[in-house]
Parts: structure tokens; C-alpha cells; sequence
């Protein structure tokens, strides 16, 4: 696929953009160009390659759309969004573009939200990345002070219009915990749009004794193709809790990395794929163990149906000097008709002797006697398979510790 | 001087050369070199095609750099393709007139080439370097009509059997070294079991590469006729050199139908020294194919030698019930590297594979196991079972595990598992309470750790294996 068409004159012009950030911004884009999107030659993507899957779903693509700087009415968005998410904290975000930053539950004096990209540093070095600090539109820092906890979560709503079509957009998120900090946070995708490519990149920094939950959300049915990087830096005694959603999207690959680099913190990535018509989703985990008494555990679970295909690569990576470390990964997958395909790579990298390291992966169809119990007791056969399904995925549910954020989701899936 | 080396043969039991004088081809990998091995061998004319068909097709191919293990460029011009015993040329009638040496270094390796062999009810194609010197137990397997005598031999007597099924499971222009092997490979074992026999006995070759810079590439093709039956084994040593010598060996199997082969090998080459120096890089192919329903191949190996072991003997499943196995244990110490697995690709209808691997690192190695399960649409009911346990002595040393695994058919079942641990203190100080000592309890808890391999091994293997399991990890502990 050619991208050689891309000019940031236009970014520099909507954006307002000084020197430095040109400067800065046309490196990035000089190597997105040199490497191009992804294919299936890059290890990472052998299960999904993304420049086939771009020029095929999106032939036109665009990388500059005037129209995502077009004044959004901000209580047309609001008013699509149902009452429950809007009664917590929330930013609104439009087409990329930030308009609302609501965090009316909190102390004032307890956080800090930066607008000027000053970016957390990241090893990122793919060409996604890349792209990603070429071309994005906005930037939000949170900053979250010492040993304030968030009474509410902050639902992050990612608005795209239906007027864009065939944009690429690109977007940056940090969040910095200070010490004994605590934020419940939840990307919801509401999409309106067709045929985008959106990119989201995430640099979450955990010092010590803080805790962050990240639960991500794409339940409404769109044409989009969704990529979200996310790395999390972890210190003494931390923890992470990552929850992931992935379904409505017509593509979508969630990264998440994580660098436990301190004594004693934790990180928990758990997943439901459920997917149906032509849909590709994949996760992709990568958890470094690289201090002791370090704890990791993963859980993805996949229901596909009808053409669909799920992905899961989870990796762990131990140090040597990361002894006592605990890490443990399963991933399940239901293939509900012929046609679907489940792909697993659960990997483990490890240098250090005092550990105890798991995973386990299985696929396969429901149980026939599962359901003819079911039947017997007089429920039909599509009902039998969608409660086995429910309690399948209410297994994933039950690991989200914040209760108000666990009702949402219960909500939205529809399970009781 | 004189005792540093007497110090380094005891350190590598079957570390030791036997000088017989060597026939080499040119050195270099040329043309020239390829109608050399040909015409030494007095190959007709087809095969010789089919040898170049395969370097022409190598010169457009790259190596894989995939593999965890990294090692030093190999300059393919700078080896020896081809070198035979002397003794080749004339080949002997019987043992009486093989050269004595030769018989002098099997015994040292513990292959016994005379009556105690017959005893065991064991037949020998042993291949020392590159061409077969002596085969037994002819007669016995001939009577039931089984055949087995060197790639070289097979050419000549049976060229419609070679002509039909070389290549056909490892393809001319498959992978690098597989198709390098294509090109140059100079002997190996042909084994033909007729229909609805049952081998009488399990057939063995050992290999052993003598020569100095000499690579090895050995081509073996077992075929499995209707509802028969055959257990091969293979074992393996090698004298110590500092030189890294290359093995790429294409090994064949195909399994009609109700079929089963069993493939065994206990692999101890020369590891390198201790500081990694020296040691064989074994990259061999090793693939089987359920052609037909019902049958059935089973790996077996016991990787505990070389410096790079780099393999993945693999089944594919394309006959409707046909089973795939492989039980694997590799064992690295010091800075011996290994990436070995399996690939089992599911095509036909209620196919089952069993993978069972057992790594164990010590010292600074690196051990990976890397697999594929792959279930094709079409085959229904097909069912995976995966098991890789890796164990780790010391915080020098790697495990890791890389398996993919791939799904496209909603009646299949895949299940897989894996676990990375160390010997627990407790067990350690269990058998140290009993009197054992510290390597003794660490050789006793390894052999329980690999015990669902081992008992996969036939007998006489068995035995050995377990030793080789304790001596490979002699010195990680303490």
C-alpha cells in the first residue's frame, strides 16, 4: 500500500503546530513511510495482516479528513450516550478530537489533566507507533496526585460522526498514578462512523502503591478497523487491572504490555472476544517480568460465530532476576459453526530458575450434553447455547473488581 | 598438556576420532560436487536430475533466520560434501572383512555389530560418515519380505520404491537445509515393510560423523505398507571436534493405510566444550505422513547432544483416523542451545495427535520448544492434546515456550498445557535425607520429571536414555 500521499501541511495548518512539533512529527512520519502498515511478514501480524486487510475494507484511504475539525455539538453526542455511563466522570472525545473533559465527581486539587503533548516515554518502535506520533490529533495527560482515590470511574467516550469515512485517525492518551493513587478509567467506543482506521495509542505509568483498572469497550456494531496500544509501566506494589470487550468492531487488535518493573506489583489482563458475520479481533499480551515477587495472571475467553476469526497472542517474558515470579495465562475459545477460526500463540520466555509459570489454551465447540441437559429441562436449543455462552463469559465478568463497572458491563452484554 | 587432554576425553565419553583414511569430494557446494557424490555412487541418471533440480532451486532460497538459537554463518563452500570410509569402494561380504578399526570404534560406542546384537534381535544398518559399511541381519528380514539397506542401495534395486516416495513427503523445494540435503545427500536407510507384516524385529542404524569438516546429510525413507508395522531407531554420537560440523539429515516416513510407524532416536553428539566452544549444529527434517486411514506414526526423541539442535519432526494427518505423536525430551546444559517441537497438521476427519515435551535447561543454555497444531476445515472430530513442561536449573539458563495454535473447525477439540518450574527443594532434600547424593537426587527427580517420554522408548533404548539423562546434566547442581 502506498502512503507516500500523506503531507503534514494540512496537520500543521488545522492544529496549529510550532516548528518543534513539526520537526518532531515529520521523523515519525518519514518512518511510517519507509515501513508502511503492518503485513504478515512481521511476526506479530502473521495471523492478521493488517496492509491486506486496509486495502481491501478501506481502498481509499485517507489520512487527512477536513471535516474531523468540524465543531461537533456536544449535547448531540451526549445525548446518544445512555444516562448510567454519563452519571460518573467522563471525557468526550470526537473523531479524535477532545471537546469535553467532565471529571465533576472529584477533589479539583487531586489531578492535573495536561493538554500539551509532553509525552510519557515509550519503547515504541513499530510503525503503527510511528504513525501514531506523526498524525495524531490530540493529546490528554491525567495526572493522577498522591493518595487520591477516585470516587467514581471516568468513562471515556471515543465519539466518531457519521459523516467520516475512510480516515485514519490517530490518538494519544497518558495517565500518570502518583504514589498510592486509585482511578477506575473505561474507553467506550461509540461509533457512527464507516470504514476508519482508528489508532490509539496509551502510556500508563503506575508508581508506587497505586492502583489503575482500564476496562475497554467495543460493543457497537461499526465498519471501523480499531488498533489500541497500550503500555503500562508498573513500580513497588502496584497493580493493573485490564479488561477488554472486543466485539463490535469489524477489525480490531488490542495490545497491551506491560513492564513490571518493581517488587511485589501485579497485572491482570483478562478478555471476551465474541464475534460474528466476517469479523477479525485479535489480543495480544506481552508481560515482562522484571523484578521479584512479580504476579501476572491472563484471561481470554473467544465465542465466534458464523465467518469470524479470533486471535490470541499472549507472551511472557521473565527476566532472570525476576525470581518468585508468579505468572499464569489461559485462554478458551468456542467455535459455534464451521467456517470460524481460532488462532493461539500463548508463549512463555523464561530465564529465571525460581518460578512458576503456566498456560493453558483450549477450542473446541459446546458440550452436546451440556445442551440436551438443558433441552430436557425444556429450554430450546438456541437458548441453551446462549445461557452455556453467558456463563462461559460471566466467568471473565466476575474478575472486574470495580462493582459499578461490572454492572455496565453485565448491562451491556446483556447477561444477568 | 598430554593429561588436559586424557582430562577432556573423560569428559566426553565417546569423544575420539579413528583415522582411516578418507575418499572427500571437492570441497565447495558446486555442480562439480553434486555429480561427484552422484557418480561415486553410480546414480542413474534420474536421481542426478533430481539432485540438481534441487541445488537450482537452492541457489533462489535463503536461510531461515527465524529459529531463537543464533549461531555463525556457515560458508556452504567451505565444506566437504561427501567423504567415505575407504573401505567403501569394495564393499565387504560379511564382518570378517570389515575393516577392523571400524569395528574397534562401534564397540567403543557400545554397538555391538556381532552375536550379542543377534541376541537382542537387533538389525544394524550402521552409517559411519556418510556410506553404510555393514548391514545384518539380512536374511532374517528378507524372509518376510522386509527391506532395509542404505539410500544408495535402494537406487539401484529398487528405484520405482525410491522413485515413487523420495521427496513426496519433504519436497525437493521445501526449506533451506531440507532442499540442501535434496542436493547432496549421500547415504542414509531405506525401509520397506510389505503389506501386513509385522517387522520381526526393531531396526537401528547409528550414525556417526568421523570426519573433519564434513557435513553430514543423511536421507532416510521408511515406508509403511498396508496394515503393517515398524519401529526404528536411531542413535547417535559423534567424536570431538572443535570445528562446528553441520548435520541437515531429511528423514521420510510415510504410513499407508493401517500403517504404524515408530520412530525412535536418542541424539548425543558433541555438545561443544563447556564454554560453548565446538559442538554439531544438528538441523535435520524430520516428517511423516499418514498417507491412507488408520495409520499411525509416533516420534519419539531424547535430544540430550549437539550444540544448536534445531528440529521439528512433524506428522500430517491427511489419512480420516489417523494418529500423530510426538513424545520429546531435550535436555541443554552449559551453552547448548535447542528449539525443537512439532507440527501436526490436521486434514483428515477424526485425526488425533498427542504432543507430550519435556525440556530441562541447566548451566547457560537455551532450550525452546516451538510447535504447530494446525486444524484444517475439513477435518472433523479432529482432536490435539498438547502437553510441554519445561524445568530450569539455575538463573543462567532459559525455557521457553512458542506453541501456535491454530483452529478452523468448530467440531475439534484442542487442549494445551504448559508449565515452568524447578526441582523443589523439598524433593531434593527428600532423596538427600534418603543417602542419595545431590546429582543422584537430581538425576533420580529428572528421570520422573521425563518418565512419560523414557517409557515411550523401546526397551534397550530405555535404558540408555536414562543413563544419558544423568550424565547430560552432570555438574548443574551444587
Amino acid at each position: 500500500m502506498k502512503n507516500n500521499n500523506i503531507n503534514l501541511e494540512k496537520f500543521t495548518s488545522v492544529l496549529d503546530l510550532n516548528k518543534e512539533q513539526v520537526k518532531t512529527r515529520s521523523q515519525s512520519l518519514l518512518d511510517f513511510n519507509k515501513k508502511g502498515f503492518p503485513s504478515k511478514k512481521i511476526e506479530d501480524w502473521k495471523f492478521n495482516d493488517l496492509n491486506n486487510i486496509i486495502s481491501s475494507k478501506i481502498p481509499n484511504l485517507k489520512f487527512f479528513n477536513s471535516l474531523i475539525i468540524k465543531k461537533k455539538d456536544k449535547y448531540e453526542i451526549i445525548k446518544s450516550i445512555s444516562k448510567d455511563l454519563l452519571e460518573n466522570n467522563y471525557i468526550i472525545s470526537s473523531n479524535g478530537i477532545i471537546i469535553d473533559v467532565a471529571l465533576n465527581y472529584e477533589d479539583k486539587k487531586k489531578f492535573e489533566i495536561v493538554r500539551e503533548p509532553n509525552f510519557l516515554n515509550t519503547n515504541l518502535n513499530s510503525s503503527l507507533d510511528s504513525l501514531n506520533r506523526a498524525l495524531y490529533l490530540d493529546y490528554i495527560k491525567l495526572v493522577i496526585k498522591e493518595n487520591y482515590k477516585f470516587s467514581k470511574p471516568i468513562i471515556y467516550i471515543n465519539y466518531t460522526s457519521s459523516d467520516i469515512e475512510s480516515t485514519v485517525l490517530n490518538q494519544r492518551f497518558d495517565i500518570v498514578m502518583e504514589k498510592n493513587s486509585c482511578m477506575s478509567i473505561l474507553d467506550f467506543n461509540l461509533n457512527k462512523s464507516n470504514k476508519n482506521f482508528y489508532n490509539i495509542n496509551n502510556k500508563f505509568l503506575l508508581h508506587e502503591g497505586s492502583v489503575l483498572k482500564n476496562y475497554k469497550i467495543d460493543i457497537n456494531e461499526n465498519s471501523n478497523l480499531f488498533y489500541s496500544k497500550t503500555e503500562i509501566d508498573l513500580y513497588k506494589n502496584s497493580m493493573s487491572e485490564n479488561f477488554i470487550l472486543s466485539k463490535g468492531s469489524q477489525f480490531s487488535k488490542n495490545e497491551i504490555e506491560c513492564n513490571l518493573k518493581e517488587n511485589y506489583s501485579s497485572a491482570f489482563v483478562n478478555g471476551i472476544v465474541a464475534l460474528d458475520g466476517l469479523k477479525q479481533h485479535e489480543i495480544k499480551t506481552k508481560i515482562n517480568h522484571s523484578s521479584e515477587h512479580t504476579k501476572s495472571y491472563q484471561l481470554v475467553k473467544c465465542s465466534l460465530k458464523d465467518q469470524s476469526k479470533a486471535t490470541y497472542q499472549g507472551k511472557i517474558y521473565v527476566d532472570s532476576v525476576a525470581q518468585k515470579t508468579n505468572g499464569y495465562q489461559l485462554s478458551k475459545a468456542i467455535l459455534l459453526n464451521d467456517g470460524t477460526e481460532f488462532n493461539g500463540k500463548p508463549e512463555l520466555e523464561i530465564y529465571a530458575d525460581d518460578v512458576k509459570c503456566s498456560h493453558g489454551s483450549s477450542s473446541g465447540n459446546l458440550d452436546e450434553n451440556k445442551i440436551f441437559y438443558l433441552m430436557t429441562r425444556g429450554v430450546s436449543k438456541n437458548q441453551a447455547k446462549k445461557i452455556l455462552i453467558d456463563g462461559f463469559f460471566l466467568e471473565v465478568i466476575e474478575k472486574v473488581t470495580d462493582s459499578g463497572v461490572k454492572e455496565i458491563i453485565k448491562d451491556l452484554m446483556k447477561i444477568k | 598438556m598430554r593429561e588436559k587432554e586424557i582430562d577432556k576425553l573423560k569428559e566426553y565419553k565417546y569423544g575420539f576420532t579413528t583415522d582411516i583414511e578418507n575418499i572427500k569430494s571437492p570441497k565447495g557446494l558446486t555442480k562439480k560436487t553434486i555429480e561427484f557424490i552422484s557418480k561415486i555412487k553410480n546414480e542413474p541418471e534420474w536421481m542426478l536430475n533430481w539432485r540438481m533440480k534441487a541445488f537450482e532451486r537452492l541457489q533462489k532460497m535463503k536461510e531461515p533466520n527465524w529459529q531463537k538459537p543464533k549461531y555463525p554463518k556457515i560458508d556452504y563452500q567451505d565444506l566437504y560434501y561427501y567423504s567415505a570410509p575407504k573401505t567403501a569402494k569394495d564393499k565387504p561380504k560379511s564382518l570378517d572383512e570389515v575393516d577392523p578399526k571400524l569395528i574397534e570404534t562401534y564397540k567403543k560406542l557400545g554397538i555391538p555389530l556381532d552375536e550379542q546384537k543377534r541376541l537382542s534381535g537387533i538389525a544394524v544398518d550402521a552409517v559411519f560418515d556418510s556410506v553404510s559399511v555393514a548391514t545384518t541381519f539380512k536374511d532374517k528380514l528378507n524372509e518376510v519380505g522386509v527391506i532395509f539397506c542404505s539410500i544408495s542401495e535402494a537406487i539401484q534395486k529398487h528405484p520405482e520404491l525410491v522413485k515413487k516416495y523420495l521427496g513426496s513427503v519433504i519436497p525437493i523445494n521445501d526449506h533451506y537445509f531440507a532442499t540442501l540435503n535434496s542436493a547432496v545427500f549421500t547415504d542414509g536407510s531405506f525401509v520397506y515393510i510389505p503389506e501386513g507384516v509385522r517387522c520381526p524385529m526393531e531396526l537401528s542404524t547409528y550414525f556417526r560423523i568421523n570426519a573433519s569438516q564434513t557435513g553430514q546429510f543423511e536421507r532416510t525413507l521408511i515406508i509403511a505398507d498396508k496394515n503393517s508395522y515398524v519401529s526404528y531407531l536411531e542413535g547417535c554420537t559423534a567424536p570431538m571436534r572443535d570445528e562446528n560440523q553441520l548435520h541437515a539429515a531429511n528423514v521420510e516416513l510415510v504410513a499407508l493405510e493401517g500403517a504404524e510407524i515408530k520412530y525412535s532416536t536418542v541424539q548425543n553428539w558433541y555438545p561443544g566444550d563447556e564454554d560453548g566452544k565446538g559442538g554439531i549444529y544438528n538441523f535435520v527434517t524430520k516428517r511423516g505422513l499418514c498417507k491412507e486411514k488408520n495409520s499411525k506414526i509416533s516420534w519419539t526423541q531424547v535430544e540430550t547432544g549437539s550444540a544448536i539442535t534445531w528440529k521439528y519432526p512433524s506428522c500430517i494427518l491427511k489419512g480420516d483416523n489417523s494418529v500423530g505423536e510426538f513424545y520429546s525430551i531435550a535436555i541443554t546444559n552449559n551453552h547448548q542451545k535447542a528449539d525443537t517441537g512439532t507440527k501436526m497438521i490436521h486434514l483428515g476427519k477424526n485425526t488425533k495427535s498427542k504432543i507430550i515435551s519435556k525440556g530441562i535447561s541447566a548451566g547457560f543454555a537455551d532450550n525452546t520448544y516451538r510447535g504447530l497444531v494446525d486444524i484444517f476445515p475439513k477435518a472433523k472430530n479432529a482432536q490435539n492434546y498438547t502437553q510441554c513442561d519445561s524445568l530450569l536449573m539455575g538463573n543462567k539458563c532459559g525455557a521457553h515456550t512458542i506453541p501456535y495454535i491454530k483452529n478452523k473447525n468448530s467440531d475439534s477439540n484442542i487442549a494445551h498445557e504448559a508449565t515452568t518450574s524447578k526441582i523443589s527443594e523439598d524433593q531434593l532434600f527428600y532423596c538427600q535425607q534418603r543417602g542419595l547424593n545431590s546429582e543422584e537426587a537430581v538425576s533420580l527427580i529428572v528421570n520422573g520429571f521425563c518418565k512419560e517420554v523414557l517409557q515411550q522408548l523401546p526397551m534397550e533404548f530405555a535404558v540408555e536414555a536414562q543413563k544419558l539423562v544423568g550424565i547430560s546434566l552432570e555438574g548443574s547442581v551444587g
